[in-house]
């Protein structure tokens, strides 16, 4: 196994704050790691020190073999950042914005013009290239930084919430623009998000987040088993002692009415648990996603971390609290 | 020591940007002329009293330092702008490429000094038409000069933006840097005439002895001697860039 990056115990304290309380991670080389959690559970700090921009309290941690600490810019020539917040230049074309960024990375100078036109191709952007960034839609921006973030080819991509503040539609471009570049080129990527659907749909494994630690990590059909399966619910004939024996089911319990199963992989054994149903009315499935594993896991329901307890609330309070 | 490295490519980069964002916001070129012209026409018009310099009158007397004034305002204001930069994830695209320290204060200060020098020139094309013949050796060794201030501004006052926090900061850089080192910088009169304590002040002002020099250059007549002006100038110039590159080293996100 070939670790790219390799973190031991990696901390970062605001005050008395912990935002980041000593993280070991390993992460493959050519894998897409997602970091799911609620806002300021410190994602954005993990991935600041991995990316050199703010030094560990303790801690140590390897990108690409290189020390972050004592070998910034060893790490730096490895890795291509797409921040949370736009920071492309609004007053500079999409073209211009790719050429400094590629000569900033020490692109040579020759190539520089056709991985623009590669990377203008692969978000879509070419008809739009010579504009002013100004001029640009939400969606369009983080397509460019996604283009940048990859212009001069790094090992590792780290995304910040790549599809923060997106509508659907835009959404769904940028995740396609993901699996596309997995496809043409093996590229380790990073990515944090608060969304689980994201989490669920590009990433090979979910680290699950909260309070500056990881809570859980695994592929994502595995930490959905660990949390017990899907649900299958029969109304109208079922009766528990019909899935007697079968040991994809966990559990069979009546609830409102109705015979509530818990199964593992509900929909290759769908066709089983009808066969040993003489009659039935209704069936109803309910895959069990990463808000029940979130729930599970930390405690407490993702949603309700929404828009509150940012970091710097938690700055705030462990303040207050001296 | 990494630290200390120059990426020359990275260099440009960083300037290019700055110059190309520079001539986009042509209203800012402008504006920045504004408060300059009014004090070289409504002051040196105004208070067209004497002037120290035979042959010249209050307003030619006054131009120089007014040139110096539009290089400190306009770099040190630029420096300071990275406090705001620092707070969006706009300064991170730069912090976390693959450049020492070294080449982004070295870039960014070049790109400062552009922006600032190119002000210098246009208030130089300015004076040369209505307040002062100006000759084009005047006007060559007035524009290299432009050049070294800006740089020197620039580096106070990204030096400065590195360090400092918050907004606040800049208004509190405002006033207790720049005005007192304009003020203090004898632009507007005569040191020779001036109090101990004043001379004292004046002393210990970096841009002092840019308008000195700017003075020699441009009416042959200053304070100092040329050599010391410009020993001063190049001296503040190296040790601002070294205070810059330790700052810049020490920049972190700010969150």
């Amino acid at each position: 196994m070939d670790a790219v990056i390799e973190t031991r115990g990696l901390t970062k304290r605001f005050g008395e704050l912990a935002a980041v309380d000593g993280i070991d991670l390993s992460v493959r080389e050519g894998e897409v790691l997602a970091l799911l959690g609620p806002n300021g559970a410190g994602k954005t700090t993990f991935i600041s020190m991995l990316c050199t921009l703010l030094k560990p309290t303790s801690g140590s941690a390897f990108v690409a073999g290189h020390d972050v600490v004592r070998d910034e810019l060893g790490v730096r020539k490895n890795i291509g950042i797409v921040f949370q917040e736009p920071s492309v230049d609004d007053l500079l074309t999409g073209e211009e914005n790719l050429y400094l960024h590629s000569m900033l990375y020490g692109v040579a100078r020759r190539e520089i013009a056709p991985r623009m036109e590669r990377m203008l191709d692969l978000v879509g952007l070419r008809a739009r290239a010579g504009d002013l960034v100004r001029a640009y839609s939400g969606g369009m921006r983080r397509r460019l930084e996604i283009a940048r973030g990859l212009i001069h080819e790094p090992r590792i991509l780290f995304l910040d919430e790549p599809t923060l503040g997106l509508d659907p539609a835009s959404r769904q471009a940028v995740w396609g623009h993901i699996r596309d570049l997995r496809r043409r080129k093996p590229t380790t990527i990073i990515l944090t998000t608060h969304y689980l659907e994201e989490a669920d749909s590009l990433s090979d494994r979910v680290a699950i987040i909260d309070r500056g630690r990881i809570r859980e990590l695994g592929t994502p059909e595995e930490l959905k088993r660990k949390v017990g399966g899907d649900i299958v619910r029969f109304k109208g004939g079922p009766r528990p002692e019909d899935f007697a024996g079968l040991d994809f089911v966990h559990e069979a319990v009546w609830e409102d009415g109705a015979l509530r199963l818990t199964v593992s992989d509900a929909p290759r054994h769908l066709k089983e648990l009808l066969g040993r149903c003489p009659v039935v009315d209704e069936v109803e499935v309910r895959r069990v996603s990463l808000d029940d594993v979130f729930l599970k896991f930390t405690g407490r329901a993702m949603a309700e971390e929404e828009g509150q307890d940012t970091i710097f609330e938690r700055i705030a309070l462990a303040r207050s609290r001296k | 020591m990494r630290l200390w490295s120059v990426d020359l490519n990275a260099v440009y980069a960083l300037l290019l940007r700055e110059v190309k964002i520079y001539v986009r916001e042509k209203e800012r070129i402008v504006a920045v002329l504004v408060s300059p012209l009014l004090f070289l026409f409504v002051m040196g018009r105004g208070l067209s009293g004497r002037s120290p310099v035979a042959g010249y009158d209050y307003q030619q007397f006054i131009f120089p330092g007014i040139l110096c004034m539009v290089l400190l305002f306009t770099a040190v204001t630029y420096g300071l702008y990275i406090i705001w930069d620092k707070r969006l994830d706009f300064l991170k695209e730069v912090l976390a490429a693959p450049i020492s320290r070294t080449t982004l204060f070295l870039g960014k200060s070049l790109g400062g000094t552009a922006g600032a020098a190119a002000e210098g020139a246009l208030l130089l094309a300015v004076g040369a038409a209505f307040v002062l013949p100006i000759g084009p050796a005047r006007a060559a060794g007035a524009l290299g000069l432009c050049a070294l201030i800006a740089f020197l501004m620039a580096n106070i006052g990204l030096t400065l933006g590195a360090r400092m926090r918050s907004m606040e900061g800049f208004g509190l850089a405002m006033s207790f840097l720049t005005w007192p080192m304009f003020l203090f910088g004898g632009a507007l009169f005569d040191l020779s005439g001036a109090g101990r304590w004043l001379r004292l002040a004046a002393c210990a002002d970096p841009f002092t002895y840019c308008v000195d020099l700017m003075r020699w250059i441009l009416l042959g007549w200053g304070v100092f001697s040329p050599a010391l002006d410009l020993a001063a100038v190049l001296a503040f110039c190296l040790a601002t860039a070294v205070l810059g590159v330790y700052a810049f080293g020490g920049l972190q996100q700010s969150r």
